[in-house]
């Protein structure tokens, strides 16, 4: 991120504090605090019409527009990158009508609106993880109809769920959900985590406040700090937080979770991590991957 | 009847008490004042004419609908006969996944056809806890064996079945969790005869083989001859003769029943 990136501009005088009227954000707070007191239950809100379409982070935007306050530094990623269009748009976004100052690095935002990853730097208390969610219902593709899966979350009829995951292991010998794969809360509600990669399930159960937006579907639900997260498996098929093999080309990790990019067309490809500032970070230390001093900082 | 004779020996109680039933649809009326008992290991036919309320009896009596007025008691074991309708939702959706079972008329209702045959005769197992993939696949494997469905059709999809394998892996599914329970419409319709044959046989073995109880809903009056003991005859949301199942066909004594078994093409 350049300097003039992250500089705070002056607030829009034609928006309310973070886009949203007051009494907008209100009433999501409300949804909010509903949802943190029923950790993985999906609370119904009137989802607005935000200035992009949905898909691309509308209900997330949302909710980081409810918990903003001005002395907040925000945090945009897009599939664990930073300069993504995505996540550039929606840091500007909040820039602009809300004047908040806004990084790259995990450590120092205060709250980080996030698709499809969780930074692997751990999260520390007082921070707030807010996912886009584009389908908030696990059961969704199993039970079309909203009144009947409504009806299996209250009565706690989760069987549907494992025989997802039966028909994975008998079409492909495993557990082949590799995203968005479903957990429980606290032995109670199935959640669906976002399209997160199965990788990022364990990380779930955290020190930080997590919200999930979800704006075309106008759902609202969270994970308390410290909340019980069990990713559903078999007693002989356990779950696995998969990744691809081998370490970074560029910081050398071996632990974090790797994109696999393709560098030409005659099949040549590298891995490199997918939280770019995870990545930077352990370049800045002085840690080198196979390919890192040749690539050096030209992957931005 | 085998059922008779064991009631005679030992006063035992009835597994399904019926009281009462009534359901109206606005002014009309879908049953009216049904009232009998089921023993263990017996076996009711309910015949009539389309119309005459015999799907709305069942679906009564299986929950799926709401009675206006009357009583469903069931035995739940410990606690003795209970009244159905005035246990709460979960304690009703579980009764209907562990002790009892509903095989509808099409197997496309009953089953999930998106699901292969044995994630859909796991499903039921899952559904009580089961965890274990390998115990899970075996038990399926062994149903689909019992249903006479080959065992490399288990990764099928029911799409990919006839109509008369749908059917019987819609039975596997259901009687996976061993349940006392019975409720079957119309199991052989839209069959054609030499297949209904195998289901009945099929049938007949399960129901004597696991001493099922089972309540039957059907217009062809053969199935009730070969499975059922006791029959009941409905015209109009009424019932209007009941009785031993070779009694009733061979000697009807209501004008309708009368009607009914004369209809009987013979061959």
């Amino acid at each position: 991120m350049t300097e003039a990136e992250s500089r705070v501009e002056a607030p829009g005088a034609d928006y309310n504090f973070a886009y949203l009227d007051e009494q907008t954000k209100r009433m999501i707070r409300r949804a909010l605090l509903k949802a943190l007191a029923v950790p993985g239950y999906q609370v119904p809100f009137a989802s607005r019409e935000m200035p992009m379409p949905y898909g691309w982070g509308t209900g997330g935007v949302q909710v980081s527009a409810a918990v903003l306050v001005p002395g907040d530094r925000l945090k945009v990623i897009d599939q664990g990158a930073d300069d993504t269009t995505n996540a550039v748009s929606i840091r500007k976004f909040f820039q602009k009508t809300a004047g908040i100052a806004v990084t790259g690095h995990t450590g120092e935002a205060t709250v980080i609106q996030t698709r499809h990853r969780i930074p692997e730097a751990p999260l520390t208390e007082g921070q707030i993880l807010v996912y886009q969610v584009p389908i908030p219902e696990p059961l969704r593709f199993l039970e079309p109809r909203e009144t009947e899966t409504r009806r299996m979350h209250a009565l706690e009829e989760y069987g549907l769920m494992h025989v997802k995951l039966y028909e994975d292991i008998a079409r492909h010998g495993e557990i082949a959900t590799a995203y968005a794969y479903p957990v429980q809360i606290e032995g109670r509600y199935v959640m669906d985590p976002s399209p997160i990669p199965k990788f990022d399930n364990p990380k779930l159960r955290m020190a930080a406040i997590q919200l999930f937006g979800a704006g075309r579907e106008q759902r609202i639900y969270a994970l308390p700090p410290y909340t019980e997260v069990v990713s559903l498996d078999f007693e002989d098929h356990p779950f696995v937080p998969g990744k691809a093999e081998g370490a970074c080309a560029l910081c050398g990790s071996e632990t974090s979770y790797l994109d696999e990019v393709i560098v030409d067309d005659r099949g040549g490809r590298m891995f490199v991590c997918s939280d770019t500032d995870y990545c930077a970070g352990r370049r800045a230390a002085g840690h080198v991957g196979a390919e890192g001093a040749a690539a050096g900082e030209g992957r931005a | 009847m085998r059922a008779d004779a064991f009631r005679a020996e030992a006063p035992v109680a009835p597994l399904l008490s019926v009281r009462g039933l009534t359901k109206r649809y606005g002014g009309r009326v879908g049953c009216e004042d049904v009232g009998f008992d089921l023993y263990p290991g017996e076996v009711m036919g309910i015949v009539g004419e389309s119309g005459s309320g015999k799907s709305t009896l069942l679906n009564c009596l299986a929950g799926h609908l709401r009675p206006d007025a009357g009583e469903v008691l069931f035995d739940l074991g410990e606690e003795g006969l209970c009244d159905t309708l005035a246990l709460s939702e979960p304690e009703r959706r579980r009764l209907a996944r562990t002790d009892w079972a509903f095989v509808h008329q099409n197997p496309r209702d009953g089953l999930r056809m998106t699901v292969s045959a044995g994630g859909n005769v796991g499903e039921r197992l899952m559904a009580v806890g089961a965890r274990n993939y390998g115990a899970i696949r075996a038990s399926a494997l062994d149903w689909l064996g019992r249903v006479e469905i080959a065992a490399d059709r288990i990764d099928d999809r029911p799409a990919a079945f006839s109509g008369g394998m749908q059917q019987r892996l819609q039975i596997a599914r259901n009687l996976v969790t061993g349940p006392r329970l019975v409720f079957m419409d119309e199991p052989t319709g839209g069959l054609d005869v030499s297949v209904q044959a195998r289901l009945l046989d099929l049938l007949r073995g399960l129901v004597r083989d696991m001493g099922l109880s089972a309540v039957i809903v059907t217009h062809d009056l053969a199935v009730v001859r070969l499975l059922a003991h006791r029959l009941m005859v409905m015209k109009g949301g009424r019932v209007v003769e009941t009785g031993l199942t070779d009694q009733v066909l061979d000697d009807p004594q209501h004008g309708y029943t009368q009607l009914l078994v004369s209809s009987v093409l013979q061959v």
